[in-house]
């Protein structure tokens, strides 16, 4: 049987709280410090301690990094899935137990290969302590993994070294269940299978990281100095990072005193008042939040957009309301998020598909927000916040400065003749502002929602309200201007591709899928709402775009519709929205269907 | 408020502050609530207040909710920034202001409906986070934009201007600042000038999470027979307790008060705060005393007003998070990013 190298899915049962991340997250970096691509999903319940888990790492020399459909290995440690599990393990593919219990003839498959460990047996005598005994379970399969699949040893045991630096107790004994491990899958076992891995060049200067914890040091290095936020799966990571970085990074050496706030508050309604209070008074302000936590803000974005006030909202979405679902991904709150509040609001939207754009966006949404003086909310998602994932490497350019938007200080105001608070000076319909506290007598105002004239002076005057609503549309166009462009890959085609966040991820795989089938598609990567000019040309230029989103109701593609008057029939919803992230296999199956279905010729007939 | 240059006309005769500023200075727009609202009377204190003390008028923030008291702050410090935010969330709107800028004095206005009903959550929040500000209820216990509505802190068995009677509990907004954090702690009547103005005073000088209640009719919808917010119950069921003076360093500042015991109570910036004891065993600095004491004289029916709690020597909520002295929006690029060389080092951990 010919070897296949570096290109597998592996699936890793287990118990929530059984100690298994640690085990899983070290066979994932093991590899990657291998230099080969991987992409790991964390498949995880709300729960703290005993509902299933799984832990999901692509890898790929390719370096395709979405999620592809069919498990190769499963190392199923979870008794109450098992069935399940060995039900999802590709035709000829792998099944890890522990067989200190033999496996249940109803559940034998002929077509897996069956790689039975007694790692329970093998535990008894080795740790004395019960607790140990189960979280050695975990490193044991992974000494395992590294004798069947070929993982270089010494990158391990190096893991290990390094994790438990400081706490050298815990090495030793790590290290032996390691060894427990391979020994026994070098005596017993097929050893290494025709499955495995080598070293590879493939990851480049990458780095693995997860969005969230990029977006928390993005905001660090981006100026925020006021963070509020209240926890909510899978958005609170951000925050976390955030205080680590800047517990690092931000701290008067001479004094010990911190360059920043951040506050754990009651509530969703609190966390965005926090933001906009210290934004109107001239810190750079963020909270992070999922799906609900908008719902909750959107009283006060309405206010903040009418106001004109700057904030930055990182929405980490997920999937329905309530438990259960919500720690699964999904891109389901564009819709919510863009016409978020009462009367004639719209908010930027940002839609970054990599942690290094986590990092980047986290700089230009302080600095967009505080340009167009308006919230932005950064719509990321459970799949590229919490999951460990390949990035390039983290840029800062050290000759950038902050944009801190029109703001007027002391000095400016001084020399003024005039100001008004919502003059359009530049014609950009974005006005002058001034901070709390500037001037002894010019520049202060009175920050309300709608009833006031260019001069803040408090008015119910239909034509103030009229020309308000004009000026803000205004903007609204200026913004279209400022907010990070597509990235387009046009080879004038008629048919092309549309979509966004990590819906790009499978992208790559599925394109080359297409092509095979005789299928070429322009692609267009969204990054940001409103749509520049460039989104508009390809939705024009081409005769249909397929718009690929993980929601029910094709929410970009409505916002398409919407914004653009796009004749809908032009734009085909390629949607999955079952909890997983969306596959490369599903886009390339609905747009295959689609082609087969309407009788759109392919590269071939084209060419002929 | 946004201004256009014109000339400033000043009375003559009016008297001048340290700062060489008349109350004038200190003013804001014309009021728009009814006529005899007990909120426009605590608007004209904290104007008589921040004159007195020679706070530069500009270096406040103004922060309100939605309701009648909450579009006070346009009616006094108009060169200072206002910004008049969402119902009952001024206290997250003024958190913010305040981290962002220590050294700007926060007033926060909030109503009973505001604080106390909507905004419940807010106010014991931003109290337990002991932010450091002025938090005044105009407490009317009544909506007043929307026609008479009861609010939460609306005495069992009041009656609405139609006669109804309250049918729930109230809830007491000094009590619970009391329990929950707040270093300064008093309750006054907006027709009480005399008693008010030196609050406010101490309240500005605190530094720490102030709170003042101030029961404050309101002429058109909670101000008949059978309310227990009208002018004349409060003045008929008022028991002073703990009146207040504040003396600055330099020149006295004297008010005649009803003679009683005297305690001087040195505060953080050097000036004094001269309390007044009514009640010779009362004590100002007794946390659980004073909780004891406002609920005792609640069920009572006695409304206690004046200074029940203060520490001389509060934390603040810049001082729990260690933040540096340094208004926090001032800081610059040099002072906030780390910049390349750091991030190479973090792209190498993250190998």
């Amino acid at each position: 049987m010919p070897i296949k190298y570096n290109d597998f899915v592996i699936r890793f049962a287990n118990v929530n709280g059984s100690g298994s991340a640690s085990a899983n997250g070290m066979f994932a970096k093991a590899l990657f410090r291998m230099g080969i691509p991987v992409a790991t999903r964390n498949i995880f319940p709300s729960n703290i301690q005993g509902l299933p888990t799984w832990f999901e790492v692509r890898v790929n020399e390719q370096g395709y990094l979405g999620r592809r459909e069919g498990v190769d290995i499963m190392v199923a440690m979870n008794a109450e899935t098992l069935v399940e599990d060995v039900a999802s393990v590709s035709p000829g593919g792998y099944l890890l137990y522990d067989n200190s219990k033999p496996l249940a003839k109803t559940l034998r498959r002929d077509d897996v290969n069956e790689i039975g460990i007694p790692i329970a047996t093998m535990m008894l005598p080795e740790f004395a302590d019960p607790k140990q005994r189960s979280l050695f379970k975990n490193i044991t399969y992974l000494g395992a993994l590294a004798g069947l699949l070929n993982i270089e040893f010494e990158v391990i045991t190096g893991m290990v070294a390094t994790q438990y630096k400081g706490k050298d107790a815990l090495i030793a004994p790590n290290i032996r269940a390691l060894e427990i491990g391979r020994d026994y899958a070098l005596r017993y076992l097929q050893a290494p299978l025709p499955l495995q891995v080598r070293r590879s060049d493939a990851v480049g200067d990458r780095i693995m990281m997860d969005g969230n914890d990029a977006a928390g040091l993005g905001a660090v290095f981006g100026g925020a100095t006021v963070c509020a936020w209240y926890p909510i799966t899978p958005s609170t990571s951000v925050a976390e990072s955030f205080e680590n970085h800047a517990n690092r990074l931000r701290v008067d050496k001479a004094s010990g005193q911190k360059k920043f706030a951040i506050i754990q508050v009651e509530d969703e309604l609190a966390a965005i008042g926090v933001v906009i209070g210290a934004a109107w008074n001239g810190s750079r302000a963020f909270t992070a939040t999922s799906g609900p936590g908008i719902s909750l803000m959107s009283e006060f974005l309405g206010l903040a957009y009418f106001a004109e006030i700057p904030a930055v909202v990182w929405d980490i979405q997920r999937s329905g309301p309530s438990t259960g679902m919500p720690t699964r991904t999904q891109q389901g709150d564009l819709i919510g998020a863009a016409y978020a509040s009462h009367g004639d609001t719209k908010h930027p939207l940002l839609f970054p598909s990599t942690p290094k754009e986590c990092f980047d966006f986290a700089t230009v949404a302080l600095d967009l927000a505080d340009r167009a003086q308006t919230p932005i909310l950064v719509m990321s998602d459970l799949e590229l916040g919490m999951n460990d994932n390949l990035s390039e490497p983290l840029q800062w350019d050290d000759q950038a400065r902050y944009d801190r938007g029109k703001v007027l200080d002391s000095e400016a105001l001084q020399k003024s003749e005039v100001f008004g608070r919502y003059l359009d000076v530049d014609g950009d319909g974005i006005g002058y502002r001034t901070l709390p506290g500037t001037h002894p007598e010019k520049g202060a105002f009175f920050t309300r929602g709608t009833s006031r004239d260019e001069f803040a002076a408090y008015t119910e005057s239909p034509e103030a309200y009229e020309r308000n609503m004009q000026r803000l549309e205004l903007k609204w166009q200026t913004i279209r201007g400022l907010v990070p462009a597509a990235e387009i890959d046009d080879q004038k085609r008629r048919v092309g591709v549309l979509f966004y966040g990590t819906t790009a991820l499978p992208i790559p795989e599925a394109l080359d899928l297409l092509h095979v089938d005789g299928i070429a598609l322009d692609s267009c990567r969204v990054r940001a709402f409103p749509f520049g000019t460039e989104v508009e040309a390809f939705v024009q230029e081409h005769d249909l775009v397929f718009v690929v989103e993980q929601n029910r109701d094709a929410q970009m593609r409505t916002l398409l519709i919407n914004e653009l008057q796009t004749a809908p029939a032009k734009l085909v919803p390629v949607l999955y929205y079952a909890g997983l992230s969306i596959s490369a296999d599903t886009i390339h199956q609905q747009i295959n269907e689609y082609f087969t279905a309407n009788k759109l010729s392919r590269i071939s007939e084209v060419q002929s | 408020m946004t201004f256009v240059a014109k000339p400033k006309v000043h009375h003559p005769n009016l008297p001048l502050n340290e700062l060489g500023l008349t109350r004038r200075d200190y003013e804001g727009s014309v009021s728009t609530l009814c006529a005899g609202c007990g909120h426009d009377s605590v608007s004209a204190a904290i104007v008589q207040a921040c004159a007195e003390l020679s706070l530069p008028p500009h270096r406040f923030a103004k922060v309100s909710g939605i309701g009648c008291s909450s579009k006070t702050p346009s009616y006094f410090l108009n060169k200072s920034h206002g910004f008049n935010s969402v119902h009952g969330r001024m206290p997250s709107v003024m958190t913010g202001a305040n981290l962002a800028n220590r050294e700007l004095l926060g007033i926060g206005v909030s109503g009973d409906g505001d604080s106390a009903s909507i905004g419940l959550g807010q106010f014991a929040h931003i109290v337990r986070r002991r932010i450091n500000m002025l938090y005044l209820v105009d407490n009317n216990g009544t909506y007043g934009l929307t026609k008479g509505q009861f609010s939460a802190t609306n005495d069992k068995g009041s009656t609405s201007k139609k006669g109804a009677p309250n049918l729930y509990e109230p809830i007491d907004l000094v009590s619970m600042a009391l329990q929950i954090g707040a270093t300064f702690v008093a309750r006054s009547f907006s027709g009480d000038k005399a008693q008010l103005v030196p609050l406010i005073k101490a309240a500005l000088m605190h530094k720490g999470m102030a709170f003042i209640d101030v029961i404050s009719p309101c002429v058109a919808f909670n101000n008949h027979n059978g309310s227990t917010k009208s002018y004349e119950f409060v003045r008929e069921h008022t028991q002073e307790l703990v009146n207040a003076d504040l003396i600055m360093t330099h020149p006295e500042v004297t008010v005649d008060y009803a003679e009683g015991t005297r305690e001087d109570v040195s505060m953080p910036d050097g000036s004094t705060l001269r309390l007044h004891k009514l009640d010779a065993d009362y004590d100002a600095h007794d946390r659980v005393g004073a909780l004891n004491y406002v609920q005792r004289s609640q069920e009572q029916g006695e409304v206690v007003t004046g200074l029940l709690y203060v520490d001389p020597d509060p934390l603040e909520c810049h001082d729990i998070m260690g933040t540096v002295d340094q208004p926090l929006n001032e800081l610059n690029e040099a002072q906030l990013c780390p910049g390349s060389v750091a991030l190479d080092e973090i792209n190498a951990s993250y190998r």
